[in-house]
């Protein structure tokens, strides 16, 4: 007879039976373990959510109806039906976490979004040892490699300053990536930055922790004739080629995000210029977390599956298996800031 | 290369055409003759000399770093859609190269001591080397290394932007410069200070004029026709050239500045007999009797280094005159094409050669008479018009309002997406090489490939779909799911026995996306064989 396994999909979600829970639900479940704040993993219906404390401000800001929220601080133990849950971080976005599921015959990780290149707005990656490990590997290709992100930042810093007669527009993720950008900018500049409604609406829960940013404020509430001549602004990619683009004279535009690697991925966007800057995990990042995780078992969500999968089985001799997920569709993160903008 | 490099990159990184031209007169002002006439040529696309192929340029990757599985690189390759790009990037993973390049060496010298040498080496040798460069060149300059190496370097800059550029700085206008660009650019210093020297130095006889261009006709281009000021031609549907004949000399150019020469022999010997001096455009075509053989007939005579007696015999060709732009060595752009024509008129019939024809004049007073003679044209071998003004002078490049060109609405047929392939460029890792199958029987048979004619959204959201539906991997080909059914629009079917559905088409492309067809309803290869039957 075979071991029901912990975590199984079923039509909601990733779910385990013997914990009552659902980890990122994409149905309304009665409780779901919510791994970050980004909209392709916390979704409205479910009518009580457990996040790491940090997520809870974004949580209540992006999530309609009632329900009720529980936060837990990382690494505390808590109950759920007959298995033990914690939050570990992740280094994706603030409040990001793994999730570790303690069953009675093995441990589970769900690693949701992660990365391994320091940020200063959230806690830096954990590595957790489990017996299975559920992995995302949404840059799983071996020429997704990334720079840290203050080098990368001294590179904005560089083009934004090469161009005082014109604004400046940089288009990166509403969350995460935008506060990102401007934590790092902090240590480099004191000039204030603008940005586009939808990243202000996230900036409160960042202040509520304490993240130190570069000065800024909102385009709107600039006075009318300001020319925005020499200035940054940051803006979500869906404002690209929208009305809101009038305001800005001639503007010079970049696009921030780990698909930037490829040039044709880089032209195809039409951005001038591409930041290569990720809050996800690359290429050593995916490798060097799967194999600390000292799991047998590996499950791979997001993307480039079949690629990471082969190479740990070959080359590391793991058991390795496709997890089919409705995460990684940054187009619903995009339509998330869209709706809010 | 630092200099090229930095140009390279400030080029990439902006769409600001003033800030390319700045960056290109800079390069010019700053870079000593030698090396910026290797930059010129790398940056006019000229023919580069592909020292390394792109599988040599791998195997040099694999040989240097042993643990690196092969599969991992084609898959990268795959998902990247460039040898030379995967290949720095790779690189950059693994941290050999340093962050600021150790090399001071110049462009000319890279080009001309260190690539050009590579050539005969050895593979271990050749890997040897390579890696020794790429351990010492920062990760931007093992790119333009790698694609300098394979030949394929492409810089975003039109070759009007480099005129642009070349004449600010120097002052000589941009007219001038693009014709003394024409041809041949052999790197040198000396023929770079001759291209902006006053006169621009003794043309060299071999030199070419630019091509005047055809825009296609348009809704509102009608009003400005009038029937008595055009002189109609068909439109043939061979391969543009520009026939030189100067100082005992033939030379043959193609549209694209390559020298076609030596693959028509027996235009060469007719060409001979014209008057020194003379400069024809016209059009190549294989010829029988009277009428032009399907393009593929042309096709088996190009790209070869010699032409057999066999294959000149069985597939004789002619030069389809239809200007005239020198004569005892005069420049003739600057005069109506009614006076051009008169001169070319006499030149072919003093020169009573079988093997320069001239293109004969048609005549229409009226839209209907004009829309029957297009409609009739692929009866006699052509597709379309050519409706020419005529008091226009012989301009350069494509300026609307003198030549329009008239084209016969395409053959179309419905086919079915059976393989895909990631493009290259600035598709590169989207899949938008496609290839369409026709029904024989139950089984599908390929008959074309395409890769336009799809708009970005059409492609990114067939490219979701090819990579949940691949059926099988070939490297960076993946079989696909035959489900989806596109109208292939194309300009000629004929006979082949290289495919294997024993027929090949002209110009394929997408027409539509038929997402209201189900495969089933798809062309039949017997559907094709009817069209080319009718052609
Ligand atoms: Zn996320
Ligand atoms: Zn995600």
């Amino acid at each position: 007879m075979t071991q029901k396994p912990l975590l199984s999909l079923d039509s909601s979600g990733l779910g385990c039976e013997s914990g009552r829970f659902h980890v990122d639900p994409w149905r309304p479940v009665d409780q779901a373990v919510i791994t970050h704040g980004h909209a392709d993993h916390a979704r409205s219906g479910s009518k009580a959510y457990f996040c790491a404390e940090g997520s809870g401000d974004i949580l209540r800001q992006r999530l309609s109806g009632d329900f009720q929220l529980t936060e837990v601080p990382y690494r505390k133990k808590f109950k759920l039906g007959k298995t033990w849950v914690s939050f570990h971080p992740a280094g994706h976005v603030l409040g990001s976490a793994q999730v570790r599921v303690e069953g009675l015959q093995s441990v589970w990780v769900v690693s949701g979004d992660y990365k391994r290149n320091a940020d200063p707005t959230c806690e830096g990656f954990e590595e957790v040892p489990c017996d299975v490990f559920i992995s995302e590997a949404t840059f799983a290709m071996p020429v997704y490699h990334w720079k840290e992100g203050i080098e990368v930042v001294k590179d904005l810093q560089r083009w934004w300053s090469a161009e005082p007669n014109h604004p400046s527009i940089l288009f990166c993720y509403a969350f995460g990536k935008a506060q990102r950008v401007l934590a790092e900018l902090s240590k480099l500049t004191d000039r204030t930055v603008y940005l586009h409604g939808a990243i202000e609406t996230l900036m409160p829960a960042y202040r509520n922790r304490n993240v130190s940013f570069v000065p800024n404020q909102t385009v709107s509430s600039v006075e009318r004739g300001h020319a925005f001549a020499g200035d940054l602004i940051l803006a979500p990619p869906s404002a690209h080629r929208s009305a809101w683009m009038k305001r800005f004279k001639n503007p010079q535009t970049a696009f921030a995000s780990g698909w930037m690697q490829i040039r044709g991925a880089r032209r195809r966007r039409g951005y001038e210029r591409g930041f290569v800057l990720s809050d996800h995990a690359d290429w050593s990042g995916l490798v060097r977390s799967i194999l600390a995780s000292q799991a047998k078992t590996v499950y791979l969500t997001h993307g480039q599956t079949e690629v990471l999968s082969r190479f740990l089985m070959e080359e590391h001799g793991l058991d390795v298996k496709p997890l089919k997920t409705h995460f990684g569709d940054e187009q619903i993160e995009e339509q998330f800031a869209e709706s809010v903008s | 290369m630092k200099a090229f490099g930095r140009l390279y990159q400030r080029l990439d990184s902006t769409t600001s055409i003033n800030l390319k031209v700045e960056a290109l007169v800079q390069y010019f002002e700053e870079t000593p003759p030698r090396d910026a006439a290797w930059g010129l040529n790398l940056l006019l696309g000229k023919r580069q000399r592909r020292m390394v192929t792109s599988r040599m340029l791998r195997d040099a990757f694999l040989r240097s770093f042993p643990d690196f599985p092969e599969w991992l690189l084609e898959e990268s390759y795959g998902h990247v859609g460039d040898t030379g790009e995967t290949v720095s990037l790779l690189l950059a993973s693994r941290g050999i190269c340093p962050n600021e390049s150790q090399h001071s060496v110049s462009l000319s010298s890279w080009m001309e001591d260190r690539i050009s040498k590579l050539s005969g080496k050895e593979d271990q040798q050749r890997a040897e080397k390579i890696f020794e460069w790429w351990s010492r060149l920062s990760v931007d300059e093992c790119y333009l290394l790698n694609k300098l190496l394979t030949g394929g370097l492409r810089v975003g800059v039109s070759q009007k932007l480099v005129v642009r550029a070349l004449s600010k700085w120097s002052g000589i206008s941009e007219a001038e410069l693009t014709h003394r660009l024409m041809g041949e650019f052999e790197p040198s210093e000396e023929n770079f200070q001759r291209l902006l020297s006053e006169g621009g130095g003794k043309k060299v006889p071999s030199q070419p004029y630019p091509f005047f261009l055809a825009s296609p006709l348009e809704e509102n281009d009608w009003k400005s026709l009038d029937f008595n000021h055009l002189q109609l031609e068909y439109k043939w549907d061979g391969i543009r050239a520009q026939l030189i004949f100067r100082e005992g000399e033939v030379f043959l150019w193609s549209r694209g500045e390559d020298l076609i020469t030596n693959q028509f022999p027996e235009i060469v010997e007719a060409a001979s007999n014209l008057p020194q001096g003379t400069v024809l455009d016209g059009e190549l075509l294989c010829w029988n009797e009277d009428q032009p053989l399907p393009f593929s007939f042309l096709q088996k005579r190009l790209g070869r280094k010699k032409v057999s007696s066999k294959l000149l015999e069985s597939h004789p060709c002619i030069l389809l005159a239809y200007d005239c732009l020198e004569a005892n060595g005069e420049d003739l752009r600057e005069h109506s094409l009614k006076e051009r024509r008169e001169i070319l008129e006499k030149l072919i019939q003093d020169c009573d050669e079988p093997r320069l024809k001239i293109s004969s004049c048609l005549s229409a007073d009226s839209k209907e008479s004009l829309e029957i003679l297009r409609n009739s044209s692929r009866d006699f071998g052509a597709e379309g018009l050519m409706l020419k003004k005529k008091e226009s002078p012989y301009l350069s490049g494509r300026k609307r309002g003198h030549w329009w060109k008239y084209k016969v609405d395409p053959l179309t047929l419905d086919a079915v997406l059976i393989y895909a392939q990631a493009g290259s460029g600035r598709r590169a890792n989207l899949f938008t090489d496609y290839t369409f199958a026709l029904w024989k029987d139950s089984e599908l048979v390929t008959f074309a490939k395409a890769y336009s004619g799809l708009d970005q959204k059409e492609i990114e959201e067939l490219d979701r779909w090819i990579r949940q539906n691949t059926r099988e991997r070939f490297g960076p080909v993946r079989s696909v799911e035959p489900f989806h059914v596109f109208e292939i629009a194309f300009e000629g079917i004929s006979e082949s026995n290289r495919h294997k559905s024993g027929i090949a088409v002209r110009f394929p492309r997408i027409l539509r996306w038929r997402k209201d067809k189900v495969v089933s309803e798809a062309d039949t290869l017997m559907n094709a064989r009817k069209l080319l039957e009718a052609a």
